[in-house]
Order: C-alpha cells, then structure tokens, then sequence
C-alpha cells in the first residue's frame, strides 16, 4: 500500500489545522454558515438529516488493517457505534459533532486519512477494481495509477473549482467491477503491442441525466497519461456549463459538442500541455509503484479446500473469487445481511474485518462499489477460519451478486435530498427472497435503489433499478430494469407507473417469475430482459 | 400550524422552536404564524440555531405532527434503527412517521 511521505503528511496535517480554525470561527460567529458551508464540505463534512454527516475518503478502496481499525475507533468514540461503506469506496458517519470533526481529522491524518476532496466541485476520490491486485484477470495494477492521479489531482489549484463534481475511475481489466463507464472519465489500462497504456472514456454518469461514457481515445501511453487527463479537464472546466448546475456535469459537455469535438479540443490541448513536462519521471512512477509490489506469495500452497461444512461450502461458492496466485483466494465479505441496512458496519465488525484483514490477508482490505469488503489475498487454506469468524460476527452471508446483495443508498432515512427511503425496502426485498437458494437459483442478478434522482444508489446501472420518488408527500417507487455498470454497460428503463413499497417488492417478485419462465440455458436475468423485451414483464406486472 | 426548526450549531441535533427557546423533541414546537422568518433569522444571528426554517404541521392532541415525511424522520430519527431514535422504547413509534 502507498505510504505517505513527509510532504504528503504535512499537506493533511496543514489541513486539519486549518478546519479547526475555521470550525472555531464558526463556533464563534466570525463565520457565518453561507460562509463556512463551502470550507466544511471541502472537508467532507455535510449537515444531513440528523445531524452532521462526514465522508472519509478511501482512496481507491484500498485500506489497511491499522486505518480500517481507525475507522472503528471513530465509529465508536465519536459516532454512534457504525459506519456506512458508500458507492463511492468511502465511509459516512451519520451522527458527527461539528465542535468534534477537527479532532476527528486529526486521528484520521495518524494513519494517512482524510476527508478532503470527498464533497465540492473538484476532482474526488479515485475509484477503481476491488480486485486491483489480486484479480487474474487484471493486464496490470491499476493501483500505483489511482494513486498517481490522487497526488496530481489533490489540491490540484486548476481544478479545484471545477463546473461541478469530477469523478475518475481506473481498471485494468475486460471485465469492469468498478462501474468505469459511468464515470466522468474511466480509463481502462490496457496493453498494445506491449506497451501499457489507457482507453479513456469521458462523459459519463447517473444522476438525472444518465450517460454512459463514450470512447474518446483508443490508447494513450502510460507516458502521456497525466498530460492527457489535464487535457481532458481542462477542456471541460474551459467549456462546462457554470450557469446551471443540471448541466455542468462534463456529461451534458460532451453531449451537447458531441465526443468528435470534444475530442479534438482535447486532443489540441494535449499538444500544449504535453510541453508543460507534468508527467512524472519514471523514477517517480517507479516510487510510487514500488508500494504496490506483490506480498510475498507462500510457494506450493495446496488448492485444495475441504467443502464438507455445507453452509462454508455456500458461502465459497458464492463470495470467494479466483486470485491470480495459486493457493490464494478473494475473498468477499458481504454488508448485506438479509434484512440488515446496506453497507453499514459496526465498530465492533469492523475491527473484527480490521483483524482478519491483518492477519490473513496481509493487511489490506477494499470496499467495493456495491458496498461490500473484500480481504484481497487469502490463503485458500484459511477460508475456513475466516469463514468462522465472519460467521460468529453475522458477517458471513453468501449473496455477492445475488438479489439480496442490494446497492442502497443513505434514502430519506439519512438523507436531506432524498424523496423516499431506500433502505426498508433494501430489508424487504432481502427477506422476500431470504432463501440462499431461491436466491441461488435467481441467480446474478443486481438490484440498486436510490433514494433520489442524484443516483447515489446506481437505479440506472441495475438489473433492476428502483427510484425513490415523492408523489404528493408519500413514498412511492419507480421500478427500472435493463441495466448495468459492468462491461456490458447499459441504462436501465422505466417500466411503467409507480408503486407503494409492499407494491414494488411484489412486482419484483413477478418479474423474478417471468425470468424463470422464460430464461434459457445461463442466462441471467437481464440477459432474459434484453432478449424478450419489456412487455413480458409488464404484461405480468401491470396485466 | 407553521412550526420553526434548525439543527444545533455544534452537535447538529434536530431542533424545534418552543416559543423562548430550541428543543430536541418535535412536540414542544409552537405556531409560530408569521413570525417564523423573524425568528429563525434572529435565532441563526445569535448561533442558538443553524440553517432554521419554517414547516407545516397538523396540531395533534400528542402534539405538532409535520406535514411532510422528511420532517417527521427528521424529529424521530432514522425508521431503521429505532434503537436510535428519540423513542427507542417504544415500539410503535414508527407509526407516527409513515
Ligand atoms: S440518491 Fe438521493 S437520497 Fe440517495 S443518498 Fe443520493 S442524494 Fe440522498
């Protein structure tokens, strides 16, 4: 993992003393709350529905034992015993005491964390593969390349201000687990003729107007990245609409001069700032690098597993990922417990993912976009005791990527944007299809709720998608299908008229059953819904 | 009924105007007819409130309920974790949300 440096250090440290002084001014009244809203969000503090809410910055996803165990330890002492793991790779505290958030940064920056750049108009937290690593699939580590934009883009002076937020998103493999399209930009690292380098897609996202990112060039040298990335965000804070705030996401940019255009204004930038020398060095990249060099693999481990405890057996069946180092293994620690709030962990959970982490998985965990954990590098042999662990801490539920492994965002529950509440219909859903092999039989299919039409939960990128929506003051939900934030990317649609909550969790259940009657030999859920269209599933919804 | 309410300046506890002062609890909240802005503004100058405005309610014989689900999740706390609600023990307290 990257280690800061003194310079690195400094610029958090710097930073949480500053926060604190301008918390103090708050406190005091020298600042006024129009005039310190813009400070605390730059430090990732927001007033939510109940209290203050802060998003700690995780960068990539990527944690270590000793920062995950921070994370309990802030949980515990300065919030109410939990944590929420976001879409974003992040983790929100719901209940945070404005007179407290200073020394909340403080503990964070001893072990390298920080909330910088997780709210604002600016370039925020780099995601990408939770399987960077590990994943056998992946050309490269897309890790040292996440990190290299975290360094160039934070407090970067350009772009600190841009038309709106910026979201950056790095993979390194066919397979996308990081929803890369539907990012702002996306870069897929890939190899030509040897030589490693990036497809850039920009222009895309959810949110009210969902995009999916168009290819704007087919290959950039691993050289040329930074110059081609400032570029790009140059172009877009030159152009982007600053008069309103619907359309200056650098979607609605590329949308309105068409990729071809923007992709020649990029393109002539490129030759400018190519001159300006911001690529760093090699030996910089080498540095940086260096801190994502492989553990030190175990040699000759066995493959084999012992599968004779069936619930063990489910739970590799479902959870545990094939690594790219023979006798290890990925292993995926579900926050979705059937009936249980999405996402969120308690201190005392995530100091026990904190330990296992540490101890078998050298040190590293990752939070994925769908809100889940994953301990990277297991041994195949220590499954098992894992697997125990997980399971005393009801942290063992065999669903990746089933129906109950719902993506749901904060909804009217936490949040003051939102129209209608996510997460007891999240509970719903999962106890109606409670069976692991109801669930099982169904098979991959991704189910995402947003509590409103900011997308947080990813509606537009699920199998099914579900949207919160206020109609004349009560609940009501949107039901969506057809989509995907994976490499067979696409935008859900919307079915027809709303439900009730007990309405939106029947008609999911019809649809399930019209999959079941229709599908054929390996096809998932969408599959069936590309191939048959719409009008089987509302026939049996509306009919 | 219109009632007044803000979150704490330093805890950012959800508060409600009671006629003299703020309270954590929804049914201490006063009619504050017109008067809502002068107060919220004058409450927001002296730091005893943050970001406060004025809502509907519906006077209730337990006291003002809010017109809008938002704000009556707001002075109960989230619908999923009662435990950290302000009625924790009571089981039927949900109800008065939905
Ligand atoms: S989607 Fe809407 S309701 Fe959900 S967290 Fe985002 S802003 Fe809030």
């Amino acid at each position: 993992m990257y280690q800061y440096d003194t310079y690195d250090q400094s610029a958090v440290d710097a930073r949480v003393e500053e926060f604190r002084d301008q918390v103090a001014r708050r406190l005091s009244g020298a600042l006024s709350e129009d005039q310190f809203k813009p400070l605390r969000l730059m430090n990732g503090l927001y007033l939510q529905l109940h209290a203050y809410m802060l998003r700690v910055a995780v960068p990539y996803g990527t944690l270590s034992g000793q920062q995950m165990h921070m994370l309990a330890h802030i949980a515990r002492k300065y919030d109410r015993g939990y944590g929420h793991f976001t879409t974003r790779q992040n983790i929100q505290y719901n209940w945070i005491k404005l007179d407290e958030a200073p020394d909340i940064l403080a503990e964070l920056a001893t072990v390298e964390m920080h909330a910088i750049q997780t709210s604002g108009n600016c370039i925020r937290n780099i995601s990408s593969d939770q399987y960077a690593g590990a994943a056998a699939d992946e050309v490269a580590d897309p890790r040292p390349w996440a990190e290299l934009l975290r360094q160039w883009s934070s407090f970067h002076p350009e772009f600190s201000y841009l038309p709106r937020k910026f979201k950056i998103c790095v993979i390194a493999s066919a397979e996308d687990r990081a929803a890369m399209r539907l990012h702002d930009i996306g870069i897929e690292l890939v190899k030509r003729d040897g030589v490693l380098g990036g497809r850039i897609f920009a222009g895309g996202g959810m949110g009210r107007t969902p995009m999916i990112a168009p290819e704007i060039k087919d290959f950039v040298a691993a050289d040329d990245l930074l110059s081609y990335l400032e570029a790009a965000l140059r172009v877009y804070n030159r152009h982007g609409r600053r008069d309103n705030i619907y359309k200056a996401r650098i979607k609605i940019l590329i949308h309105e001069i068409g990729a071809k255009e923007y992709k020649r204004q990029v393109e002539e930038e490129f030759a400018h700032v190519k001159t300006l020398g911001i690529d760093p060095p090699l030996a910089e990249f080498d540095r940086i690098a260096a801190f994502f060099a492989p553990p030190a693999w175990e040699q000759g481990l066995s493959d084999d597993l012992d599968l004779s405890d069936p619930d063990f057996r489910l739970w590799v069946d479902q959870n545990v990922i094939a690594h790219q180092t023979p006798g290890y293994a990925i292993a995926n620690i579900s926050l979705k417990p059937i009936g249980g709030i999405p996402g969120d962990a308690s201190a005392d959970q995530i100091d026990l993912m904190a330990d296992l982490a540490t101890r078998y998985s050298f040190d590293e965990l990752r939070v994925t976009h769908a809100q889940n954990i994953v301990l990277p590098h297991v041994k195949k042999a220590d499954l098992y005791t894992i697997w125990q662990a997980l399971d005393e801490a009801g942290l063992a539920t065999a669903n990746l990527d089933l129906i109950s492994d719902i993506i749901a965002c904060p909804g009217l529950d936490y949040c003051s944007l939102a129209n209608a509440r996510s997460i007891p219909l999240a509970q719903k859903i999962g106890q109606r299809f409670a069976d692991p092999e109801r669930q099982r039989d169904l098979g991959e299919l991704k189910l995402k709720i947003s509590g409103c039409i900011n997308a947080c939960g990813h509606h537009h990128a699920g199998h099914i998608g579900i949207l919160g929506v206020d109609r004349k003051g009560t609940e009501n939900y949107q039901l969506l299908f057809g989509g995907s934030g994976a490499e067979d990317v696409s935008l859900a649609k919307i079915i027809g008229p709303g439900f009730s909550e007990d309405g939106v969790v029947d008609a999911i259940e019809k649809a399930t059953d019209v999959y079941k009657a229709l599908r054929t030999d390996g096809e998932r859920f969408v599959d069936t819904y590309r191939r048959v269209g719409m009008d089987p599933f509302k026939e049996a919804i509306y009919g | 009924m219109k009632i007044l309410t803000g979150n704490d300046l330093a805890s950012g506890d959800v508060v409600w105007w009671t006629g003299e002062s703020w309270s954590r609890h929804v049914e201490d909240s006063v009619d504050v007819n017109e008067h809502g802005e002068a107060i919220a503004r004058a409450e927001e100058g002296a730091r005893r409130v943050n970001v406060p405005y004025v809502i509907e309610a519906q006077a209730t014989p337990e006291g003002p309920r809010p017109a809008h689900i938002k704000d009556r999740i707001r002075a109960l706390g989230p619908t999923i974790r009662p435990d950290l609600t302000l009625k924790p023990a009571d089981p039927d307290a949900g109800n008065w949300v939905i």
